[in-house]
């Protein structure tokens, strides 16, 4: 690479530019002129924001038609995930349709990164990241949610509205 | 009236004039620290503190409540005594400045002559500068006896900041002081109520444009304010001279810092803004509409120069230190030495 052609230019200030003062009163109007601009702010728990798609935030066990959860706990997302994050115990099905499903599933919101490897995993689309953002809680075992907890998101999310949802509710109050 | 009546009604007016210019002036300074922050975030566009009460009006209230609830910390290697003093040396002459600057006309009514500041001093811009001196004590106290690094800088570099802005401030006003001839604020803003060649107010900034400019300037410095505030310089001084004070140590220096801004503001107003005189009206003239007039003027402008303030704090990017000193010691001050000069020489010939 050649360097050499780089050309160097000094701007020297006139006698307007050493005053300052014309500069300063430029300064001084572009922040005047902000004062009445539109604010940007969000005014987050009264509003909310709405994710775009293809968002990965909190994650969900899917149901099928009748209600079920679709896994058939075949391990292939806790295999797959980088964070170590998922764990669950097979069991041989009740239902006709399959032969295994997960007797318990957990999945340790606190180690998930969020990054959507068990959902490019699974064979049956039996997990799926949502647009839930806001899941903070007070302890750690209530982060380690488990089947029911996910399959509620699943509720939540379903019809993709959760946080319109939230908003009424807020307006409600 | 009795001699001995007359002294107590004298006492009586002072003492509630002190009450009504304290209240007032310490509301000012709490919507202040408010306007602050609502002011910087319309400016970068944000909305600002707008929770507590109607559009956040009560937040300076929860903040004091935050800041006497807070848990009082002493520095183990600080020296207590001038720890626990220094902000009280930020916080009083800031407020004891107000006591000279004049809000209205003086007008009698009942045989009483009111006059519209709490004493007028016939040396009063002497004791509102000598009184500004002494923040500077505060400020280096405080970085001195908290026995750390970042306050201790912070103390110095304020303490030459001040100090070498303190010269052009004094003598920007000497030109204002040539021209009317008094050291008394009353006096000062009588001169401005007349009018120049019949149409324009015979304000000093008129007389004086670069007199005021310095002033301006050096007022800036001398209170802390950005673009000059090296004192506290946040991202290289982690809050200068007051780090290691929290609670309401701190919001004594705080408080200290924006009463000062008042101050300044009003002296602005006053030395050169013609402080209660509303233009092209006779307000001794009016009767009590005319002191309502003129102390409206005067808030008027001071608030313009308090929202000056503000403006300029999120326009203007911090000096560097050396930049500052050359400011002040290398322009300010040779400029105000040629105010003085040019003022004396058009005045010797208009005499
Ligand atoms: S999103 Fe990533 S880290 Fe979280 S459970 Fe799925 S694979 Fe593991
Ligand atoms: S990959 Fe899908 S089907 Fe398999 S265990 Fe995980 S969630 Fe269940």
């Amino acid at each position: 690479m050649n360097v050499k052609n780089v050309k160097r230019v000094t701007i020297k200030p006139n006698i307007w530019d050493l005053l300052y003062i014309p500069a300063i009163i430029g300064g001084l109007s572009i922040t005047f002129k902000h004062l009445f601009k539109k604010h940007i702010t969000l005014e987050y728990p009264d509003e909310k924001w709405f994710p775009p798609p293809g968002y990965r935030g909190a994650i969900r066990l899917n149901r099928d038609e009748l209600g079920r959860e679709k896994c058939v706990a075949c391990e292939m997302c806790a295999t797959a995930c980088p964070a170590n994050a998922i764990s669950m115990q097979g069991g041989a099905a009740p239902w006709d349709d399959r032969e295994k499903y997960p007797i318990w599933y957990k999945i340790d919101m606190l180690r998930c990164i969020l990054c959507g490897m068990c959902e490019e995993a699974c064979p049956e689309e039996a997990i799926e990241l949502t647009v839930i953002y806001d899941f903070a809680d007070y302890t750690r075992e209530s982060l380690i949610w488990d089947k029911e907890r996910l399959l509620k998101n699943y509720d939540l999310t379903k019809d993709g509205n959760y946080y319109k949802r939230q908003l009424e509710e807020n307006k409600k109050r | 009236m009795t001699q001995t009546g007359n002294i107590i009604l004298d006492v009586v007016i002072i003492v509630i004039k002190i009450v009504i210019v304290l209240g007032v002036n310490l509301t000012i300074v709490a919507y202040l620290t408010l306007a602050e922050r609502r002011v910087s975030a319309f400016m970068q566009d944000r909305l600002g503190p707008n929770r507590v009460g109607p559009a956040g009006l009560l937040q300076p209230i929860a903040d004091g409540i935050k800041f006497f609830t807070k848990e009082e910390i002493i520095p183990a290697q600080s020296s207590k005594l001038i720890y626990l003093m220094a902000p009280s040396f930020v916080l009083f002459p800031a407020f004891l400045t107000y006591a000279v600057i004049p809000v209205g006309p003086t007008f009698s009514a009942w045989g009483y002559s009111f006059q519209m500041e709490i004493a007028n001093l016939n040396i009063g811009i002497l004791y509102i500068l000598a009184l500004t001196s002494f923040v500077v004590y505060g400020v280096v106290l405080a970085g001195w006896s908290s026995n750390s690094k970042y306050p201790l800088i912070g103390g110095l570099r304020s303490a030459a900041q001040m100090i070498s802005y303190e010269l052009p401030l004094g003598l920007s006003i000497i030109g204002v002081l040539m021209i009317v001839g008094s050291l008394r604020l009353s006096e000062i803003v009588n001169f401005q109520t007349h009018l120049l060649w019949g149409f324009l107010p015979r304000w000093n900034v008129v007389l004086q444009p670069l007199g005021f400019l310095i002033f301006l300037i050096a007022a800036f410095a001398e209170s802390n304010r950005l673009p000059f505030d090296m004192a506290e310089a946040e991202p290289e001084l982690v809050g200068g001279y007051h780090t290691e004070y929290g609670s309401m140590k701190f919001a004594s220096f705080m408080l200290g810092e924006y009463a000062g801004m008042i101050t300044s503001a009003a002296l602005m107003t006053t030395l050169f803004f013609g402080g209660w005189d509303f233009p092209w009206v006779n307000e001794s003239a009016l009767g009590v509409w005319g002191i309502l007039l003129a102390v409206i003027a005067f808030s008027l402008k001071t608030g313009f120069f308090l929202f000056l303030y503000l403006w300029v704090r999120w326009t203007l990017p911090r000096f560097r230190y050396d930049q500052l000193m050359r400011l002040g010691w290398k322009i300010l001050l040779p400029l105000a030495l040629v105010n003085i000069v040019v003022t004396a020489i058009v005045m010797a010939f208009l005499a």
